[in-house]
């Protein structure tokens, strides 16, 4: 067991040391910061204020507290996968550097250290998503509060679910890495593309049909959506309580994602939890596999030499 | 007095390809020896290596470490074997104590007993004032120490040393040399050696010369020095048509020449034959270069052929 809890915490301490990944795990959040920053708050300020009749009167402190849940949301959305996929660098690096072996020469067994870097990576992404977390609380205390004690619990719940879905995508995908130039590809394609395809930059809805069907294939986008329906609750019930119609509500959920189809098909909140729980644990369940296959394959080569030699 | 095999390898094997990487390779290590295993790039040495750490399997043949087969006691030859590879591996953003702590949990090594083995390297190799700085701002002599302390903390019987100083200075070299000597006497150590300096091969108590996979020569630097090579008599202050008159195959060095003669005895009958010549002069053993040369026919010069 302390050969366990020793490498979960010598790859968690790489990941925060080492600048370059804990860098490349902060480009996609920044980006978002940034596009909020300069224009992205205005544009969905404007289309949420302008989605309703005047005579309702959109106070400016729920339009702040929107466009901060949706900020919070999106970039929780992000930082669960990209830090996932940036901290199990660490995987890949001690490949590259050679640093595998001289674990590898030590009597640990092999399932021990690919446990080590999930649960580190579980815990990096864990770290910062709930510091995320926090900061964004802080600043929708500033701007807008509307969120009850229960949506909290269920926005961290999101952020475990989707951070363990993003350790074990991110496990698969690395356990097949093992230069720095692929590294460096899957890292880059990820943070570039992530942001756009889980709806954290644009919401899936303003995408156009075909691309949304093909989204909706994609179990991040379940957990976006959950992160979204969970850090905008508060403003949909003050929403309902100023009797704005239902279905303008809907028609609102509808744009920002909250209400994400497959394929014409609404998906309830419950079938979101399910694919995104379903999906960790198959992916999981292939990593367990990668490592036991690669394990047997190499006991069977054992046996086949030992004929050979008989 | 035959002491006992801590390394046995019989007929070992292993092909990449088309390519025999290893080829029906057979010797042994003594315990507490001082082993040196030469050869050019890729003749062989790594591949050795990782198939004694268990990091590659072997196509065929046996390899025992401390009489536990390779593929079978896994765990206890691990336990036996303490690595210093050719490219300092430990985690550079990390503290040198760090790194350290890490490694020996990986033997069961934590708490008390681990300070207790970091005192002990200490006092080997002087890690202490190192232990709170990062191993990528270390210099290169001091990393290698801290290499060297990884590979000890489990007090292994074995310690694999692949080419452990290159590109470190003659004073850093002499240090870790002068470490393990220490190691040898007091613990009784084996050292199973990959290296580029002949120098340092010379020291050795038994060494190995393999070429495309194979043995090429084996013995003590004694032995493989009568056997490969002959001696060389430096003569100072004379001329050179008295040295070429000799019939033996010179050159010229600063102040003199360097004449090859067969062995030590056709140096003496020279010496005696012509004390007019060599009035001042001295006599010395082929170098372990001028082995390696005359069984490979390549030169190993700091990493190249």
């Amino acid at each position: 067991m302390s050969k366990f809890l020793y490498l979960t915490g010598r790859n968690v301490k790489l990941f925060f040391k080492d600048k370059g990944m804990f860098f490349a795990s902060m480009i996609t959040p920044i980006i978002l910061l940034v596009l909020y920053a300069t224009f992205l708050s205005k544009v969905f300020e404007e289309s949420f204020a302008a989605g309703f009749p005047q005579e309702f009167g959109v106070p400016d402190k729920l339009i702040d507290g929107f466009v901060g849940g949706e900020l919070l949301s999106a970039l929780l959305a992000v930082c669960c996968v990209t830090v996932a996929f940036s901290s199990n660098m660490v995987m890949i690096q001690d490949k590259v550097k050679g640093t595998i072996h001289d674990i590898l020469i030590a009597p640990v067994g092999k399932s021990v250290v690919a446990l080590s870097y999930y649960v580190a990576t579980l815990i990096s992404t864990l770290l910062i998503c709930y510091s995320a977390l926090i900061i964004g609380m802080i600043y929708l205390g500033a701007v807008g509060w509307y969120m009850s004690a229960g949506d909290v619990f269920m926005i961290m719940l999101d952020v475990l679910l989707l951070s363990l879905f993003g350790t074990a995508l991110s496990s698969i995908i690395n356990f097949f890495l093992s230069s720095q130039g692929q590294m460096s590809a899957v890292g880059t394609i990820v943070s570039a593309g992530y942001g756009f395809i889980c709806g954290a930059y644009m919401p899936i809805a303003q995408y156009g049909k075909g691309l949304q069907n093909v989204l909706s294939l994609l179990p991040g986008t379940y957990g976006t959506s959950l992160l979204r329906n969970h850090s905008l609750n508060g403003i949909f019930r003050e929403l309902d309580e100023m009797n704005v119609p239902s279905e303008v509500i809907e028609s609102v959920k509808d744009s920002l994602d909250c209400n994400i189809y497959f394929f014409d098909g609404k998906v309830s909140i419950g079938a979101m939890f399910a694919v995104l729980l379903l999906s960790t644990v198959i992916l999981a369940a292939v990593y367990v596999a990668l490592n036991v296959e690669w394990k047997k394959h190499n006991k069977k080569n054992k046996i086949n030499k030992t004929q050979v030699e008989g | 007095m035959d002491r006992q095999n801590i390394i046995q390898i019989k007929h070992l094997c292993k092909s990449f390809k088309e390519v025999k990487a290893v080829n029906d390779l057979s010797f042994c290590v003594k315990k507490g020896e001082l082993f040196a295993f030469l050869g050019v790039n890729g003749a062989g040495k790594s591949t050795t290596i990782s198939i004694i750490c268990n990091r590659l399997k072997k196509d065929s043949g046996e390899v025992y470490i401390n009489g536990n087969n390779v593929d079978e006691g896994v765990s206890s030859v691990k336990k036996n074997l303490g690595v210093v590879f050719q490219n300092s591996v430990l985690d550079t953003s990390l503290s040198v104590k760090d790194n350290l702590k890490n490694r020996a949990a990986l033997y069961g090594i934590t708490g008390e007993e681990f300070s207790k083995r970091l005192e002990e390297l200490d006092k080997l190799l002087d890690v202490s004032s190192l232990s709170k700085r990062a191993v990528g701002k270390l210099s290169g002599g001091q990393r290698r120490r801290v290499d060297i302390a990884r590979a000890l903390l489990h007090k292994p019987e074995i310690l694999i040393l692949d080419e452990p100083t290159t590109g470190l200075d003659p004073q850093t070299r002499k240090t870790l040399w002068n470490a393990i000597a220490q190691l040898r006497e007091k613990n009784g150590l084996t050292v199973f050696l990959t290296t580029h300096y002949m120098e340092e091969a010379a020291e050795a108590d038994y060494v190995v010369i393999i070429d495309s996979g194979k043995i090429a020569a084996e013995g003590t630097p004694y032995e493989l020095k009568n056997k490969y090579t002959g001696d060389f008599i430096t003569v100072y202050g004379s001329e050179e048509e008295k040295i070429s008159s000799l019939g033996f195959p010179y050159e010229k060095v600063a102040n003199g020449f360097r004449v090859a003669v067969p062995n030590t005895k056709r140096a003496t009958q020279l010496i005696v034959g012509y004390p007019d010549l060599f009035d001042d002069y001295e006599v010395v053993k082929g170098k372990m270069d001028d082995v390696f040369l005359s069984v490979t026919g390549k030169k190993l010069t700091g990493g190249e052929q």
